[in-house]
């Protein structure tokens, strides 16, 4: 029975419109724009100066600071509020002004002080651009010190050395384009389920299935199927192109990923079915979905750790399959981890998919 | 006049009866907001770390407490080997590694210098960075307070000061942006969906045939929808006030007047959508790409617009949202003239009037 | 069970919230027979044949169809019925042999006998050169005989047809008809729902709903000398006068 079902949902995917070519397109699309949209990387931060000093050591500061890769000066104000202007027109991020006397107090009382305003409306830039800066401050201090006092005058020193590993050039992309992959994978094999019963429904043609002695495991399993064939699909696109395009291809196994990705397609898939049959028109679904896959993907911890959220919503976050699935794909893909590393992972998504599919089971109802 | 408010009455009732997605368009900005203001932030805390501590001196023991006092970090394990932050790292139980080199305290009295590393997990760059510097930031405390505060010749203290959102509330960056998503999604993709759900049930032709004038018709679809947006739009800004805690900086009068500047952009685009679309899949489909993905991504709610490559940045400037969402951010959030928002108002209008003169135009050719 | 019924219900009743959809209505249908379910629009016909086939569980009343109780064995029941719906319900975008193949699949049929079976049916339509053609670009009429072959491509013990001529021209019922006799002359028992009263004329027995309730119930015949009248419209008519429910 359930072979003529599927050859049923296939021709029917493929004689639809713009099926095939979102399966295609969409994965291509998201692939090549994606990972230099979704860029958190704070680079080419707009720095103004106001340098009020214009001393020998306040002009070196500035040299080295327009030197480092974070900053380009976008302008020299003369006064302050010029200089917050300059930020209220968007033409700048951050400001550093040396104060008049700047030189002056370093060398005759041993230091001396900068102002660093940010502007923190976005917070990330707000708050790494302002800490690049007074690293930099801090450095040149070290070097004015090294310049002014002799080296046989030591006190203790810790010195910290810092080393980054898994993504040793920082690049955001490499952490975003594991990610971006689930959010595609979510997307497409939880609203194409959700749409497709309802669908149905809508049409009168699930009447005709409903009077047949089907099994409803039966219906769901063909239902399923086709889904998680299109995530293969989709998910395979998506690795040849992030080799292709970035270079990037997962450290670890690559069989690991596929087993994780099967698991979590059913669970989305399943969590589709379930909208779908619960909903009364297309309309219905689409809305309840899209409403459920914002919650899904905000709480993931896509762009923010999910471990500085507050304990009510970490607590939440037990119940997110797309969390544990971005966790595997950024371990596999850059850490190289192995599945004995993820059983828990294993584990939740094992459970989320069983539990998803029994629901969207039980929820399909041959009887009003 | 009067067979015009009956047929909206009719598109109310119509909307009205349809609880559950009426329920997901008033919950969903509530939920969204409750989320970015305390669910997500893009601050770093509870940064998980593994000891590395060989000496186990008075010197190490006192930097790890003043570590594990910290609110952004917890020592989660003390590992004896250098070769097991690799196993941590992929079994994803820890964020950072912070080595101690042996013999700690005896080198940093002797010598004068004593090593730590800083192994962090850079899957995430901007956490790790973040992390790195915190723990910098605290060690370097820890080796102030060992010399005496005076005792260091030649400093520069950088005073840092965070315009306009000193708490580095990421709910700042976000509240412009969720608006402009729930109004993009109420006004363009509810409009659309809804008016081809008439086309395809028929329904549209019984009304196009009736007396009414199309243009009363279109009126009639897109009241309720205005009036959900303007419900919506109160909503969002009552619960950014008083539950959020976000001011409304600047005039409320100009704020109101770019949303419904952006309420009639987004409510021609789902009509021009209408007329494209064939289907209610169609409709959310392009609804979905064309106007929700760039709004979410392209618009700066998320991600810098500054940071996207060139042909993006170009690109962004077409997305309704983006100049919304700017223009809020300069009202709401950083309290600006409205002289500073004269560009984005002068873009929205002219969009608003091409696309009200475009669709209209298609609306009518399509009667005949 | 009684032998040579393939329908019987007693007290049969189905309410949604307040209102009683159908109430309480006892019949039988003989096997072999061609049934007719009559009543106006909102009479409650549809909702009594969506509980037969299944598709609605029965508020209280007893139901057997093929032998099974519809409220205890209803996937049972499914297994000997056919049934074409009001609404045109074949998958449009399938093509009309795929369609075929994909309903004698469900009801368990094998590879070698679908194909050659919807050959046989095809050929019997006038309409084998169809075969590959999509649903949706086939006329109304084509799509009504080609829902009604495969209602009964699985060989039913009974048919259930809701307002199958819906739309369509005279000629076109009148062709309609005759497959129904078809199938009738195969065996099949034919339960139909009409508010055409030409179309009574062609049924063994016919039964008249009015209200949810059973008002009428015999052969066109004895009823139309019953009510004193040359046509079924005739005794329709003077029945429809006694509703109090309108659509």
């Amino acid at each position: 029975m359930l072979k003529y079902l599927l050859e049923k949902e296939f021709k029917q995917i493929r004689r639809n419109s713009f099926l095939p070519r979102l399966i295609i397109v969409f994965p291509i699309v998201i692939m090549m724009v994606f990972p230099w949209v979704a860029n958190l990387d704070v680079k080419d931060i707009k720095l103004s100066i106001v340098d009020n000093d214009h001393s020998t050591y306040s002009e070196r500061l500035v040299n080295k600071i327009a030197s480092s890769e974070y900053f380009y000066l976008t302008n020299a104000s003369n006064t302050y509020s010029e200089a917050i202007e300059s930020i209220e027109l968007s033409e700048s991020d951050i400001i550093l002004e040396i104060a008049h006397s700047f030189e002056n107090s370093l060398i005759k009382e041993g230091y001396a002080r900068v102002m660093i305003s940010a502007n923190s409306v976005n917070g990330t830039k707000g708050g790494l651009g302002s800490s690049y800066l007074a690293r930099i401050v801090n450095d040149f201090a070290d070097e004015i010190r090294s310049e002014l006092i002799p080296p046989n005058n030591t006190f203790p020193v810790i010195d910290i050395n810092s080393q980054y590993r898994y993504n040793a050039y920082l690049d955001y992309k490499t952490f975003m384009i594991p990610a971006l992959m689930t959010v595609l994978l979510a997307i497409i094999s939880g609203f194409l389920p959700a749409l497709n019963i309802v669908g149905e429904k809508e049409k009168g043609t699930i009447e005709q299935i409903n009077v047949t002695p089907i099994s409803k495991f039966t219906f769901i399993l063909a239902k399923l199927i086709p889904y998680w064939t299109i995530g293969f699909v989709v998910l395979t696109i998506c690795f040849g192109l992030a080799t292709l395009i970035y270079g990037l291809s997962p450290v670890g196994n690559l069989g690991i990923i596929y087993l994780f990705a099967m698991l979590f397609v059913l669970t989305f898939s399943g969590f589709g079915l379930v909208i779908s049959n619960h909903s009364s028109t297309m309309r219905q679904a689409m809305f309840v979905m899209f409403f459920f896959t914002i919650i899904i993907i905000l709480m993931s911890g896509i762009f923010t750790p999910v471990n500085s959220m507050p304990q009510w919503a970490q607590a939440i976050t037990i119940f997110n399959p797309l969390k544990y699935f971005i966790q595997v794909m950024r371990a596999v893909y850059l850490k190289g981890s192995n599945i004995w590393a993820l059983s828990t992972q294993l584990m939740a998504l094992l459970s989320f998919a069983v539990f998803f599919i029994l629901w969207a089971m039980l929820s399909y109802r041959k009887k009003a | 006049m009067k067979q015009f408010l009956s047929f909206v009455r009719k598109e109310f009732k119509h909307i009205f009866r349809d609880k559950r997605t009426m329920l997901i368009l008033l919950g969903m900005p509530i939920v969204q907001i409750i989320l970015f203001g305390f669910a997500i932030t893009t601050e770093v805390q509870n940064v998980r770390v593994a000891i590395v501590d060989p000496s186990k001196d008075i010197s190490t023991q006192h930097i790890i407490d003043k570590i594990n006092a910290s609110k952004y970090f917890e020592v989660k394990r003390v590992i004896n080997a250098t070769n097991q932050i690799e196993k941590v790292f992929r079994h994803g139980e820890v964020d950072l590694a912070i080595v101690f080199e042996e013999r700690f305290n005896e080198n940093l009295n002797h010598t004068g210098k004593a090593r730590i590393r800083l192994i962090a997990d850079a899957t995430d760059p901007n956490t790790a960075i973040t992390e790195v510097n915190y723990a910098t930031s605290i060690v370097a405390a820890v080796q102030q307070e060992m010399i005496g505060t005076n005792a260091v010749p030649i400093q520069i203290i950088p005073e840092v000061k965070m315009l306009y959102n000193p708490q580095m509330e990421s709910a700042y960056s976000f509240v412009p942006g969720v608006m402009g998503l729930i109004l993009m999604l109420i006004c363009a993709m509810m409009t659309s969906i809804s008016i081809v759900r008439e086309k395809e049930t028929g329904t549209m032709e019984v009304l196009l045939v009736s007396p009414m004038k199309p243009i009363y018709i279109i009126l009639s679809k897109a009241m309720p929808y205005f009036v959900l947006s303007c419900v919506n739009l109160i909503n969002i800004l009552l619960l950014s006030v008083f539950v959020l805690g976000v001011p409304i900086a600047g005039s409320l009068v100009w704020l109101v007047v770019v949303s419904f500047m952006f309420i009639m952009v987004c409510l021609s685009l789902g009509l021009l959508i209408s007329t494209i679309a064939k289907t209610q899949v169609a409709a959310m489909l392009m609804s979905g790409m064309v106007l929700m993905m760039p709004a979410l991504l392209l618009s700066g709610m998320i991600y810098p617009v500054e940071n996207m490559p060139a042909i993006l940045e170009w690109i962004s400037n077409i997305v309704p949202a983006r100049w919304f969402i700017s223009s809020v951010r300069k009202l709401m959030i950083q309290g600006l003239d409205v002289s500073y928002v004269l560009k984005e108002i002068a873009i929205l209008t002219g969009m608003a009037i091409f696309l009200i003169v475009v669709s209209l135009k298609k609306f009518k050719v399509r009667l005949q | 069970m009684e032998v040579g019924k393939a329908i019987i219900t007693d007290r049969l009743t189905k309410t949604f919230g307040g209102f009683t959809a159908v109430d309480s209505i006892s019949f039988s249908v003989d096997k072999g027979e061609i049934f007719g379910f009559l009543g106006a629009n909102g009479a409650g016909k549809t909702t009594a044949m969506r509980m037969l086939c299944g598709l609605s569980k029965p508020t209280s009343g007893k139901g057997v169809v093929a032998g099974f109780d519809i409220s205890r064995q209803s996937e049972k029941v499914k297994r000997n019925i056919g049934y074409m719906s009001q609404k045109f319900s074949l998958y449009e975008d399938l093509e009309v042999w795929e369609n075929m193949r994909l309903f004698a699949g469900i009801y368990g049929m094998g590879d070698k006998e679908i194909i050659e079976k919807t050959d046989e049916v095809l050929n019997r339509l006038g309409f084998y050169e169809e075969k590959n053609t999509l649903v949706k670009d086939l006329p109304l009429g084509w799509k009504q005989k080609l829902a009604f072959s495969t209602a009964i491509f699985h060989e039913p013990k009974i048919v259930f047809l809701d307002e199958p001529t819906g739309g369509v021209d005279p000629v076109t019922r009148r062709q309609f008809w005759e497959l129904i006799y078809q199938a009738a002359d195969g065996g099949i028992t034919v339960f139909v729902t009409t508010h055409y009263m030409d179309e009574a004329e062609y049924c063994n027995k016919v039964s008249i709903m009015v209200d949810g309730r059973i008002e009428a119930l015999d052969t066109p015949l004895r009823l139309k000398q019953q009510f004193n009248t040359s046509t079924m419209n005739g005794v329709f008519q003077q029945l429809a006068q006694t509703a109090s429910r309108n659509e």
